[in-house]
């Protein structure tokens, strides 16, 4: 995973409540099994005038001169809600961004974006209007959100806060407590045979 | 014991999973069973191989395709959608390399994940189970911690057999009272959302509780629990009870005997606290219907669409102040993992009452929730109901709870689905989705525009 440190970059509104995960990537712009090839189905629905012909929809924020290259996306409460779809996240991050700043996010969203290296930060929303196509400096280890010298302090569990800033692998982390795992499920299987399943012959 | 202090039915199934405790603060939870799915299980499977670790416990593991199968007569690995096959060829392939247990696509237990794992005994009270899919609160209602999640933890789970985890917080709902006649759990769960909106939940793991609740089967609460991911929740539970206890007998992977020691602490204690509790008078809810684009946006069948306008308004082609009542509806779709199983089935059936559906609806679909849901309500002469009434009987499956590109409505289409999720192009670019209960879905049929269930003559 890529360490997240800080971020400087243009914030780019997209203020509405509830987006959900199928309109970030519809069912139909995952085609495939992988976690690449889906940056051109970004936003597709509202991002495109026209999907097929991927006719840009000049007024879609993402589609503005100025929002290329962009990694901060602002969004409104309940940001990534429905569907489980890390390919939401996997979609995001190809397109470059690296940083969503909303008023509330959708819990699975959420932990997607912690285990893809994107940051997700919670603010209130009169903080997030004013961050809006503006330049704005994210600072994990301080957990802040800047404007010029306008700066909201955020919230992020220890854990995850320490996992992005050295963009260490959850799984690589978790097998280190192997034998604590390994020990807890021997006891576990005495106590409670019937969680356990007989292999397949 | 009468000293140690009251728990939460979550806090006893969180506490009796607890490997350890990270340095981070977070918990190592124990996973009893993982599910996949053709759709994001394969990419999790195929990134733990590539990654050259294994699943550890593999007895423990299952996989079905549901997501993208045709769910036409006769069908095989062909899918409609682009590049579906791709989807089920490789969970094929990776389940079998991995040594999961697979239902595939000609399976006799093939179904939609979240009905066949309840159907089987897969999951059980007091489990922890996870699958990349947001509905997987579902199952809680026979009482197990099980959520949702993206395909890198499924991949975490798999691996490991732990997720790292922080302690989410709690909220009960209690509906007291009793459901008026013709109102059902998706009515329910329509209500809450609507009341507390589609944020509500935030990241709680939600009991429902309350006379309305237990007074459930174990299908309804299964609809009730299944719209908690709607609602923002990271899960819903209820507790189990005799009934859920009958409904796992004989079940295919439920133990031959009950573990009473640990299935009899499964209830939230007297005095034990919640972060949010929440009271709704189950007797005042009316058959409820969607109006816009997030299900926080249905009303009672007989209100009219709230101030606008709106980007919903817009979206849903209906101005405020309009009724919904007699909007005319084009399609009509029974089925999903919320509304498709045997009682789903056998009430909206009852409701046709050898009538035909209005003629203006161009696409009626009932999708049964498994293979197994499907036989059963053949035996019982079901399929017939629906197919003379000029539904199309279809084997089971997702089917067009979403649009992935393949089989569609109409463009243009107003639909009225036993679904769980009116998003913009849920069911496909421009289509309009009501959601509602099966009983308000076959009333809207037959009257070719939004009905009330409640205004059918039996």
């Amino acid at each position: 995973m890529t360490p997240f440190t800080t971020l400087t970059s243009l914030a780019v509104p997209l203020l509405r409540d509830n987006v959900d995960t199928d309109a970030i990537i519809p069912s139909r712009e995952m085609k495939s099994t992988g976690r690449t090839g889906l940056a051109a189905g970004l936003f597709a629905p509202w991002r495109y005038t026209d999907v097929a012909a991927r006719t840009p929809d000049p007024d879609f924020p993402l589609n503005r001169p100025e929002a290329q290259g962009a990694q901060i996306l602002l969004g409104g409460a309940n940001f990534g809600c429905g569907s489980s779809r890390e390919h939401a996240v996997w979609a995001l991050a190809e397109w470059g961004i690296r940083c969503v700043i909303a008023e509330s996010f959708a819990p699975i969203f959420r932990a997607n974006c912690l285990r893809n290296g994107l940051l997700p930060v919670a603010l209130p929303r009169a903080a997030i209007d004013q961050l809006a196509w503006r330049e704005v400096t994210v600072d994990l280890a301080a957990q802040t959100v800047c404007r010029g010298q306008l700066c909201h302090d955020f919230a992020i569990d220890p854990e995850p806060k320490d996992m992005l800033l050295h963009g260490l692998d959850a799984i690589d982390l978790t097998l280190k407590s192997l034998p604590a795992i390994e020990a807890w499920t021997a006891q576990d299987r005495q106590a409670h045979p019937w969680v356990y399943l007989e292999p397949r012959p | 014991m009468s000293a140690a202090a009251p728990r939460t039915l979550f806090a006893k199934i969180w506490d009796a999973h607890r490997v350890a405790r990270t340095a981070g603060g977070a918990d190592l939870i124990a996973i009893d069973r993982v599910f996949l799915h053709e759709r994001t299980g394969a990419a999790a499977l195929k990134s733990l191989a590539a990654a050259g670790r294994r699943v550890r416990d593999p007895a423990r593991v299952f996989a079905v395709m549901d997501h993208i199968v045709d769910t036409r007569p006769g069908r095989g690995d062909q899918t409609l959608m682009p590049g579906g096959q791709g989807f089920i060829s490789e969970t094929r392939e990776a389940a079998l390399a991995a040594g999961i247990t697979l239902f595939d696509v000609t399976d006799r237990d093939q179904g939609i994940t979240h009905v066949i794992s309840p159907e089987l005994g897969i999951v059980l009270p007091g489990l922890t189970l996870v699958a990349p899919d947001s509905h997987t609160c579902t199952q809680g209602a026979l009482g197990a911690l099980a959520w949702g999640i993206g395909s890198s933890e499924a991949e975490h789970a798999m691996a490991t057999g732990v997720l790292r985890l922080p302690r989410p917080a709690t909220m009960r709902v209690t509906f007291t009272g009793q459901l008026a006649p013709g109102v059902t759990a998706k009515d329910m769960a329509l209500a809450l959302i609507a009341a507390h909106g589609a944020g509500g939940g935030s990241g709680h793991v939600v009991e429902f509780a309350g006379e309305a609740v237990r007074a459930l089967d174990l299908e309804a609460r299964m609809t009730l629990c299944n719209m908690a991911t709607e609602f923002a929740a990271m899960t819903a539970i209820v507790a189990p009870d005799e009934q859920t206890y009958a409904y796992l007998a004989g079940r295919r992977y439920a133990p031959a005997a009950f573990d009473a020691p640990f299935w009899q602490t499964l209830h939230t204690d007297e005095g034990a606290t919640f972060d949010r509790e929440i009271v709704i008078d189950a007797a005042a809810i009316a058959p409820m219907v969607s109006w816009g684009t997030s299900p926080e946006q249905a009303v009672a069948i007989d209100a009219a669409l709230p101030q606008g306008p709106t980007r919903a308004h817009e979206y849903i082609g209906l101005a405020a102040g309009q009724p919904l009542l007699g909007t005319p509806i084009d399609a009509v779709f029974i089925g999903s993992c919320t509304n498709s199983r045997l009682s789903d089935l056998r009430r909206a059936a009852a409701l046709l009452g050898g009538r035909h559906i209005a003629p203006s609806i161009r696409k009626a679909l009932v999708v049964p929730g498994s293979s197994a849901v499907k036989r059963a309500a053949e035996a019982e002469g079901l399929d017939k109901l629906f197919t003379a009434a000029g539904f199309e009987w279809r084997e089971s499956g997702c089917s067009l709870c979403f649009y992935a590109g393949g089989e569609g409505f109409a463009p243009g289409s107003r639909t009225i689905s036993s679904t769980n999720r009116n998003f913009e192009g849920r069911q496909g670019p421009g289509i309009r989705t009501h959601i509602a209960s099966p009983e308000t879905v076959v009333a809207s049929a037959l009257a070719g525009a939004i009905a009330d269930p409640r205004s059918i003559a039996r």
